[in-house]
C-alpha cells in the first residue's frame, strides 16, 4: 500500500486541479444572470462535506445528491437524470 | 496483460474500437442489451437489435481474436410502457439458445417506476424459470440509491433466485455495500464524468475487497472509454497492487462470475 506522500506524488495536482476548477465554476455561476437552481444549491449543500473528517466523504457526497423520496410513481413524468434531486426529494444526511 | 470486458456496447463502437482492445490484452467482450439512444418505434425493432447481438457482432468481434458474448432484455427506460415491452419479451425466448447468449440483462431500473418494477420482475422470472445469469443495471445519478434498494427489495422476493448467479452493476460508493452485503456480485463501471474514476473504482477494491466485484467500461454511444479497464488496472499498478490482484480483479473475477453459465468459454 503506498504511504501518504506517494499518494500525494501521485495525485495532488490533479486534486488542486479538480479543486481550482470547481472554485472556478462556483465564481462563473455567481456572476451570471438567471434565477436560482436547484442543482447549484445541491452543489452547496454538499461542499462542507469535504471538510469533515469522516471517512466515507464520496458515499456522504452521493447521498447528499441523491433522491431519498419513498413513494413509487405508476410511470415516469420525464426521463433523464440531473445529477441533483428534486428539491422536494433530497434529505439532510449527517451521518 | 489479458483481462475480460464483462459489459460493453459495442454496437455502438467502431471497428477500430475492437482493435484497440485487442491491442490491450482484451480476450473476451460481454455485450448486453439497453437502450440505443432513442426509442425503437415497434417491437421489430428490438427483434433486428437481438439479430445484431447474437449474429452480426461476434462477427466483428472474431476478426479481432476477442470472444463476443451477449444479454438480452428490454432496457428499463423503454420497459415503462408495459405492452410494448411485453411484446418485446415475447421475442426473446428464440434467441436464448445462441451460442453466446449467456443470460437476461441489463435488466434494472430507470426512473423507478411500478411499471419500470413489474417488466423487471418478470424478466427475472423468465431467469429464474431457465436458471440463468442475471446482469442488472442500476439508474444514473440522483435515483441510483432508491433503485438499488428498489431492486434488492424486489430480489428478496424472490426465493428460487440464486444470488451468486446475480450481478448489480454500476455500483458506487453509496450502494456497494447494500449489494455486497445482500451476497449479490457487483461491477462498478468506469467512466470519465458519472459512475466512477479509476481512483474510486479502487478505493472500493481496497475497502471491500475482491470478492464478487468486477470492473467494465460500459463504453458506449454517450461519453466512456473502451480501454478504461486496462487503464483501471494501469492505476492498480501505480498505486502499488500487484500483477495477481490486478489479474484477479480484470479476468479471474468476470470468468468466474461468467463461468456460471456454460456457453461462456474463457
Amino acid at each position: 500500500m503506498p504511504s501518504k506522500k506517494e499518494l500525494l506524488d501521485l495525485q495532488f495536482i490533479d486534486a488542486r486541479h479538480k479543486l481550482i476548477d470547481i472554485a472556478a465554476f462556483l465564481d462563473r455561476i455567481d456572476r451570471h444572470p438567471g434565477e436560482p437552481d436547484y442543482r447549484y444549491q445541491a452543489l452547496q449543500k454538499a461542499l462542507p462535506i469535504l471538510l469533515t473528517e469522516r471517512p466515507d466523504r464520496a458515499r456522504a457526497v452521493l447521498e447528499s445528491f441523491s433522491d431519498h423520496s419513498t413513494g413509487v410513481s405508476e410511470s415516469a413524468p420525464f426521463q433523464g437524470a440531473f445529477g441533483a434531486a428534486l428539491p422536494d426529494r433530497v434529505l439532510s444526511v449527517e451521518s | 496483460m489479458k483481462y475480460i470486458e464483462p459489459h460493453g456496447h459495442m454496437v455502438s463502437r467502431t471497428t477500430d474500437d475492437y482493435e484497440k482492445l485487442a491491442l490491450s490484452g482484451c480476450e473476451a467482450i460481454c455485450e448486453p442489451a439497453f437502450w440505443a439512444g432513442f426509442d425503437r418505434s415497434s417491437a421489430d425493432g428490438f427483434y433486428d437489435y437481438f439479430r445484431q447481438l447474437t449474429e452480426y457482432e461476434p462477427k466483428r468481434a472474431a476478426k479481432y481474436g476477442i470472444k463476443h458474448y451477449s444479454w438480452l432484455c428490454i432496457n428499463p427506460k423503454e420497459a415503462d410502457d408495459p405492452g410494448f415491452a411485453r411484446e418485446v419479451m415475447s421475442l426473446i425466448p428464440q434467441f436464448l439458445d445462441c451460442p453466446n447468449v449467456l443470460g437476461i440483462g441489463e435488466i434494472g431500473l430507470n426512473k423507478n417506476t411500478r411499471n419500470e418494477l413489474m417488466i423487471f420482475e418478470e424478466h427475472v422470472q423468465l431467469a429464474v424459470d431457465r436458471d440463468l445469469p442475471i446482469l442488472i443495471h442500476t439508474p444514473h445519478l440522483e435515483d441510483k440509491l432508491k433503485g438499488t434498494r428498489l431492486i434488492l427489495d424486489s430480489l428478496a422476493t424472490f426465493s428460487q433466485l440464486d444470488r451468486a448467479k446475480v450481478i448489480i452493476d454500476h455500483v458506487e460508493e453509496h450502494t456497494i455495500s447494500h449489494v455486497l452485503d445482500a451476497g449479490y456480485w457487483a461491477g462498478m463501471t468506469l467512466y470519465p464524468e458519472s459512475k466512477c474514476s479509476s481512483n474510486r473504482a479502487i478505493d472500493m477494491l481496497e475497502l471491500y475487497g475482491p470478492e464478487r466485484l468486477w470492473m467494465n467500461s460500459a463504453c458506449d454511444w454517450g461519453h466512456s472509454d473502451p480501454l478504461a479497464v486496462p487503464k483501471c488496472a494501469l492505476e492498480m499498478k501505480r498505486r502499488h497492487h500487484s500483477e495477481e490482484a490486478i489479474e484477479q480483479i480484470i479476468y479471474q473475477n468476470p470468468r468466474q462470475f461468467l463461468s456460471q453459465s456454460p456457453r461462456f468459454l474463457p
